[in-house]
């Protein structure tokens, strides 16, 4: 038996004893965790607006560990110490073999499949800790986790790399990479990213790096939007600044040359239509909420790009399609293509290209797992980042 | 082997999922992809003609089609990833499907290839006398570029007569449907991964296993 982080419903999450996980497939590793985090995705969870959350489901999809168990096909040996990514793919499929691994087609199982393809026209593929929509795995924010297809998803991490290092390459480090990629940045570029949650300010340490003139950060959190600054951003203050205006005349009367959407479908604001679709998404009849997606197409100049890492999981109200097709914008999204991005990340941790560690605030027991979710739900300014270590003590 | 060759009802014919009367059939399948004024297959149709139903599917299997006709022709091979079917022994040219059906029950149904083109089709037909009329056809075309085989599975069932068969089939025959679509996507995974994906934690917690449990 274990302990891990399990599922009750909206606001009810619960450090439990479950069963231990087991070798069933040949391709299958069990993995010790070391430290697992609490991705802004799992808020999604915690709010109850991602359908197919099953009370008692363990949840968690930030993970890493030593490799205790292995299939007689896995790659990975015993001893190991290995980072997961999120998503979950065969390496055998069409969508593998053109490297769009979270198209997997065979990682959700196939009588898990008709939920997601009813909602989206096609399954999803399978994801750890993340509802029955995609596959109803067991997430990783517990102290075992099964691993399928295990000689395709972990990377081997060098011993001299402490955890907190290369943990993030399991999510948010190339989903803010990719989220920076699909916004096309060329030099000279003026770049504006919503959201300073851990995707965003990876999304703005990445375009950095990727060369961007200038990057524009906008949050309401003044914590969150001092890190930003730390990493080489600018900021706006949503609650304070008139964020179109400001943008206009930040790009010189242009216009930003790409947007990236890092907040998803829980955007804060307090626009009217914001408002209406708050209610809509508390009684149930779930219109996302894309405050920052709309204004972030308004903002972008004719012929920009829109870059959407944040996450959706249905449909949303009055969308600027109109602004869209006329000043000819090009969109790009998706969930991580985790397996692709994940050599040259953890070569650009090792020579200290990226930083990984400045975003977390908290590290706490597995056992004080609840709480770490009440905390970065409640206290966003503050609680940035958790990181969550099976072997950590509990305070007294 | 719990068998039970009298379960002659449609509940049964719902386990394989592919019951069908008539020879009609036969030239029903061989011109599906001319069943309208359009190029798309007849099954895609929104009401199909006639007063039976037919099912099909296509999926793209990244793997040569030779490979996955021979694993197919071995009927022996099908129990793995077709989940309500229990054995399929071949005796000669026949083979007998042996298939779960709801109560714990199984039934018997004996089939005889109709027609085959090596690394392109395989069609089956059950023999005269059986208790359950069945036919399928499973086919293989090469896909574009290096994207391997598309494999179009195609079923026909016909609701069986009488009262008390029509009520039971009404309750049933959502299901082929349902069951080949997951038939297919196993036999996807099964040849593209070497294994059927499965969420479970536990051995003991798998779909199959819970299966027999419950069986």
């Amino acid at each position: 038996m274990m302990r891990a982080l399990t599922w009750h419903g909206t606001h009810d999450v619960r450090v439990e004893t479950v069963d231990d996980p087991e070798i069933i497939n040949s391709r299958d590793a069990i993995i010790k965790i070391t430290s697992t985090a609490i991705c802004g995705s799992d808020l999604h969870l915690y709010d109850g607006v991602i359908p197919g959350v099953m009370p008692g489901d363990v949840l968690g999809h930030e993970f890493m560990g030593e490799v205790v168990e292995t299939g007689k096909d896995s790659t990975l040996k015993k001893g190991q110490r290995v980072v997961v990514p999120f998503t979950i793919s065969c390496g055998g499929c069409f969508h593998c073999k053109i490297q769009q691994f979270s198209a997997c087609e065979n990682s959700n199982p196939a009588e898990k499949q008709d939920m997601s393809a009813t909602l989206y026209g096609h399954p999803m593929a399978g994801l750890f800790g993340y509802s029955h929509l995609t596959g109803g795995y067991s997430g990783g924010q517990a102290e075992y986790v099964r691993v399928p297809y295990s000689d395709v998803g972990p990377i081997v991490v060098p011993d001299h790399l402490e955890d907190d290092k290369v943990l993030f390459l399991s999510d948010i480090l190339p989903t803010g990479w990719m989220g920076a990629e699909n916004a096309e940045i060329q030099p000279d570029d003026t770049v504006a990213v919503w959201g300073c949650g851990p995707v965003g300010l990876f999304a703005v340490q990445s375009a950095i790096v990727m060369g961007a003139s200038k990057v524009i950060a906008i949050d309401h959190y003044p914590n969150r939007l001092a890190l930003a600054k730390q990493m080489g951003a600018e900021t706006i203050d949503f609650r304070k600044t008139d964020v179109r205006e400001a943008l206009m005349e930040m790009s010189g009367g242009i216009g930003v040359d790409a947007v990236i959407d890092a907040v998803g479908m829980e955007a804060h604001g307090f626009a009217a239509d914001n408002m209406i679709d708050i209610a809509k998404q508390k009684i149930g009849i779930g219109a996302d909420r894309a405050k920052a997606l709309k204004q972030a197409i308004l903002a972008v100049r004719p012929g920009g790009r829109v870059s959407i890492p944040g996450v959706y999981g249905g449909m949303t109200d009055k969308f600027p399609l109109g602004a869209l097709m006329e000043k000819g914008l090009q969109v790009r999204t998706g969930q991580t293509h985790v397996q692709r991005y994940l050599k040259d990340l953890l070569e650009k941790i090792e020579d200290g290209t990226l930083d990984t560690t400045f975003m977390i605030s908290h590290r706490l027991p597995l056992e004080d797992a609840a709480r770490g979710y009440k905390c970065f739900h409640d206290e966003q300014n503050d609680w940035t980042k958790v990181v969550l270590k099976p072997d950590m003590e509990m305070a007294k | 082997m719990r068998s039970n060759r009298d379960l002659k009802t449609p509940a049964s014919v719902v386990g394989l999922g592919l019951a069908i009367g008539g020879i009609a059939f036969g030239t029903f399948l061989s011109r599906r992809r001319k069943g309208g004024a359009d190029d798309a297959p007849v099954y895609a149709r929104k009401s199909p003609p006639g007063d039976h139903s037919l099912v099909g599917r296509t999926v793209t299997i990244r793997k040569p089609r030779a490979e996955l006709y021979s694993f197919w022709r071995n009927f022996g091979n099908l129990p793995q990833f077709m989940e309500n079917v229990e054995e399929i022994r071949e005796n000669g040219d026949t083979a007998t499907w042996v298939i779960k059906a709801p109560g714990g029950a199984s039934v018997d149904v004996e089939t005889r290839v109709s027609d085959e083109r090596e690394n392109e089709l395989i069609a089956w037909r059950s023999t005269d006398g059986s208790d359950i009329t069945t036919s399928g056809r499973v086919e293989f075309t090469d896909a574009p570029g290096d994207r391997g085989t598309r494999v179009s599975l195609i079923m026909a069932y016909d609701p069986p007569g009488g009262a008390a068969g029509r009520a039971l089939a009404k309750l049933f025959l959502r299901e082929p449907q349902v069951q080949a679509r997951h038939d297919l996507k196993r036999f996807k995974a099964l040849m593209e991964t070497g294994e059927i994906t499965t969420s479970a934690r536990r051995r003991d917690q798998t779909r199959e296993a819970k299966q027999q449990e419950n069986g």
